[in-house]
């Protein structure tokens, strides 16, 4: 292992220990779960170069009271609406489950690849051409400007006429159809592809966050299918699903987006579960802190995330007593929540910490996700939801799990294995400062959120009434600085690929006990050539 | 330049707020509005709810803190553990790391505690939702309708006239108006009337929320729902449409106007007359008086 793999860039074309194929077969025909994993990630930093600008874009519109840069609400609302889907669809899906899924899942279990390799290639290039169609959308007539939940009426042809809402809808349709064919492939790699003695409670816990994410995907993407196709129908060829005037319900679309929707939201976090409980085990020098505790956690925390989507619809009239079930259902996910939360603090008790960047990523994953927790637990009541739903509160909520906690768990998961991936450590100094220009930002923009929710201002307005100017002006303030360390971020990795400063197989010590810590950095073309026998 | 300073000047008196009050989202008063009347409008720096100005949102505020406490406590308790943590088992501090990883005890405490706190919120939390849901004895009833883009409201207590409620365009201003917020017909109810909400739709949805009066309901067609709310000051009492609803979605605010009930008699025998002849009395009495005396201003400047 020490001279492992001298010229092993990472295009290797002569690796010593096998043979990889040529440029063309290799990236545009790959069936290798590493390269499919890599592309997975080029392609969500794409994305999110995209939904970085999208969201800029937003905060120089809001940065002041009157319109400033938007002609108007169609374009803003176009603009917003894209900006959920390829934040969600484009950049956190392809780099948890994608990119740090395909590249670890395999390895951690000590399979040689993914169960269905041709399949695992099919679901990369399907989410290509539906992010062409998403970002094309913006460009095509008015846009499609009904909000990531694409409600009707508002989502239906007399509101959003022209091709955009359809592309968009079509978008939807084969970043699903990914996303559908990559559970598959999971779930079946997971339960068959186990190398000896590798049973189910000897799995690495992001194995088994890929193992509940997939289900949640494979269980609530075919709703959304359906709800979008009833949707496409009522647009193009006269059906009513969802038209009232034709004997259909638009609050049906609203429990099949949700049904699809809240599972989602989890299926953006487990990946990132995983991750961190790594992260922490490793830097810390400890084993998990209650393993199976973590493990179990998140399957309840899958299995509940089923039966708590109408808590988004408390104003949408659904009656007293749904609401009283929904709030009851939706508060028990603390749960699992703060046994996930205690566990990872557990973990570290005790520990040898070491601050490198992708440990200083977990903590502050711990902490910010327990921010945006705690106010999940409010906006589980119903009764103070009537005043907050739709509000910047709820903005404020979602982007301190998803923006400070599902991408802090890709930013994590990046400085962690990008060592193990490329072969080439990232530089410690820029990683750390990349660390805290992120963790200042992301803060600046988000907690000022909370107040301008309270004070009642509504989600999807690109002008505010005046009293609002303050805390807008904070917020955008914090969100060029976030925006400025994503730069910084494409710097740490064109820095590292520059530097070529060689990662050892296992760059971490003694705490990093997973299996993709055994193999050369990068792996060899093929991982195992021989299974590995767990003890 | 100068407006940049002093929201830079703003903007630090507001972070250290923020940090005192431990991002907390305690109650603004609103600064004090001539004759004493009430206003129900967001306030510039605003930290937490708005003033609440009836039962409804009363009882959202004491829930309110009383969640918020919990929520700021627990915070407080991870950060607290997490920074310790750091400062105590740094590897510098504990080069020889243990190998613990199970507490059966302690993994009882950290299930069994959370489920006692949930019970504490979820006890008041029922009991307030069952009280938001509907008015047991309304004193009158509103209807409200949401459209593309301004709110259309009808009073069937009152002689069943109708009229519509446009925002106020920004050029046309008047002194005291709130850009954004203004509207040229207000909803009128009186004052400590139980008011009851039925809302329909009539294009897509719309979202009727007044968070001062601690309302919000959505707004869809083929549907009618019910909600309620009770104005205990007089005043003027703003909200905002908050479902997306496409184009002016920003532009259709909600202006809720609680007046004695003999002024509210008053309104609502002109407004029949009135609204059936297509010109609209506005708002009530004495605000022409005070309010169009001035209109000949050029607001805009004078506001900015």
């Amino acid at each position: 292992m020490a001279h492992a793999a001298p010229d092993t860039a990472h295009h290797g074309h002569d690796d010593h220990h096998d043979h990889a194929p040529g440029f063309v077969s290799r990236w545009l025909f790959s069936t290798n779960h590493k390269d499919i994993g890599t592309l997975y990630i080029l392609f969500s930093v794409v994305a999110a170069c995209v939904g970085v600008t999208l969201s800029v874009l937003m905060r120089i519109e809001l940065q002041e009271p009157g319109m400033q840069i938007f002609s108007g609400g169609q374009a803003w609302n176009a603009m917003v609406s894209a900006h959920g889907l390829v934040m969600v669809f484009f950049v956190v899906m392809p780099a948890l489950i994608g990119g740090f899924g395909n590249w670890f899942v395999p390895i951690m279990i000590g399979a040689p690849d993914m169960a269905f390799p041709r399949l695992n290639n099919i679901s990369f290039w399907l989410i290509v051409p539906a992010f062409m169609l998403l970002v094309s959308s913006m460009f095509v007539g008015q846009g499609a400007g009904a909000g990531w939940t694409i409600y009707p009426p508002l989502s239906d042809s007399t509101y959003q006429s022209g091709p955009s809402m359809d592309m968009a809808l079509f978008a939807l349709h084969l970043a699903g159809a990914s996303s559908i064919l990559g559970a598959a492939n999971f779930i079946t790699t997971i339960f068959n592809m186990r190398a000896p003695g590798m049973t189910l409670h000897k799995m690495p816990l992001f194995v088994w966050a890929m193992l509940v994410t997939a289900f949640l995907l494979l269980l609530s993407v075919p709703v959304l299918g359906g709800a979008i196709t009833m949707l496409i129908t009522d647009r193009n060829f006269g059906t009513s699903f969802f038209k009232p005037e034709g004997g259909g319900d638009p609050v049906l679309f609203q429990h099949l987006f949700w049904f699809f929707g809240h599972p989602e939201v989890y299926i953006m976090i487990l990946p990132a579960f995983g991750i961190v409980s790594h992260i922490l085990s490793t830097f810390s020098r400890k084993p998990i802190f209650g393993y199976l505790g973590m493990a179990y956690a998140m399957v309840a925390i899958g299995v509940v995330g089923f039966v708590v989507w109408a808590h988004h619809m408390f104003t949408s009239g659904i009656s007293v007593d749904t609401r009283a079930y929904f709030m009851a259902a939706t508060m028990i996910i603390a749960v699992p929540t703060g046994i996930k939360i205690f566990s990872w603090i557990a973990t570290m008790w005790g520990g040898s910490l070491d601050f490198r960047t992708p440990m200083l990523y977990a903590i502050g994953f711990v902490f910010l996700f327990t921010v945006g927790g705690v106010t999940g637990v409010k906006l589980a009541n119903a009764g103070v939801t009537v005043i907050l739903h739709n509000t910047y509160y709820v903005i404020a909520h979602f982007h301190y799990v998803l923006s400070l906690g599902a991408v802090f768990g890709i930013y994590a998961g990046f400085y962690y294995w990008i060592g193990k991936m490329s072969g080439y450590q990232y530089p410690e100094f820029w990683g750390k400062v990349q660390f805290w220009t992120t963790f200042v930002g992301v803060n600046i923009t988000f907690f000022p959120m909370h107040f301008l929710g309270a004070q009642g201002m509504p989600r999807r307005y690109p002008d505010y009434p005046d009293a609002f100017a303050g805390w807008n002006l904070v917020a955008s303030i914090g969100s060029y600085i976030s925006a400025l360390s994503f730069l910084l971020f494409i710097w740490v990795v064109v820095l590292t690929f520059l530097r070529k400063e060689k990662a050892a197989a296992n760059p971490w010590g003694e705490g990093a006990t997973t299996l993709e810590w055994q193999v050369s950095s990068p792996p060899p073309f093929h991982t195992f050539e021989e299974l590995p026998h767990i003890r | 330049m100068l407006r940049i300073f002093s929201k830079a000047g703003a903007l630090w008196a507001a972070l250290g707020l923020m940090l005192l009050s431990g991002g907390g989202a305690f109650a603004q008063s609103p600064a004090p509005t001539p004759g004493g009347e009430a206003l129900g409008a967001p306030q510039p720096w605003g930290l937490g709810l708005q003033e609440a100005f009836g039962p409804v949102k009363a009882a959202i505020h004491d829930f309110n803190d009383l969640v918020l406490y919990i929520i700021i406590a627990i915070t407080i308790f991870v950060a607290g553990l997490l920074a310790y943590v750091m400062w105590r088992y740094a590897a510098v501090r504990s080069p020889n790391p243990s190998r613990t990883s199970h507490n059966t005890v302690l993994e009882i405490a950290w299930t069994v505690v959370p489920v006692l706190i949930l019970l504490v919120i979820a006890i008041p939390s029922f009991r307030l939702i069952y009280y938001e849901d509907r008015a047991r004895d309304a004193d009158m009833t509103v209807n409200v309708q949401g459209r593309q883009w301004y709110w259309h409201y009808e009073y069937p207590d009152n002689g069943s006239f109708a009229f519509d409620s446009y925002p106020v365009p920004e050029g046309e201003l008047r002194p005291g108006q709130l850009r954004n917020l203004s509207v040229d017909n207000p909803l009128v109810i009186p004052v400590g009337a139980t008011v009851r909400v039925l809302t329909t739709g009539h294009d897509v949805i719309h979202s009727f929320f007044v968070p001062s009066l601690g309302v919000q309901k959505y707004t869809i067609p083929g549907r009618t729902l019910e909600t309620w709310f009770r104005a205990d000051r007089e005043g003027t009492f703003y909200g905002q449409c908050n479902q997306i609803c496409g184009n002016n979605h920003w532009f259709m605010p909600i202006a809720v106007r609680a007046v004695p009930r003999a002024e509210f008699d008053t309104w609502a025998a002109e407004a029949k007359t009135k609204f059936a002849q297509g010109t609209g009395p506005g708002w009530p009495e004495r605000d022409r008086a005070t309010s169009v005396a001035a209109a000949d201003t050029p607001s805009v400047e004078a506001r900015r």
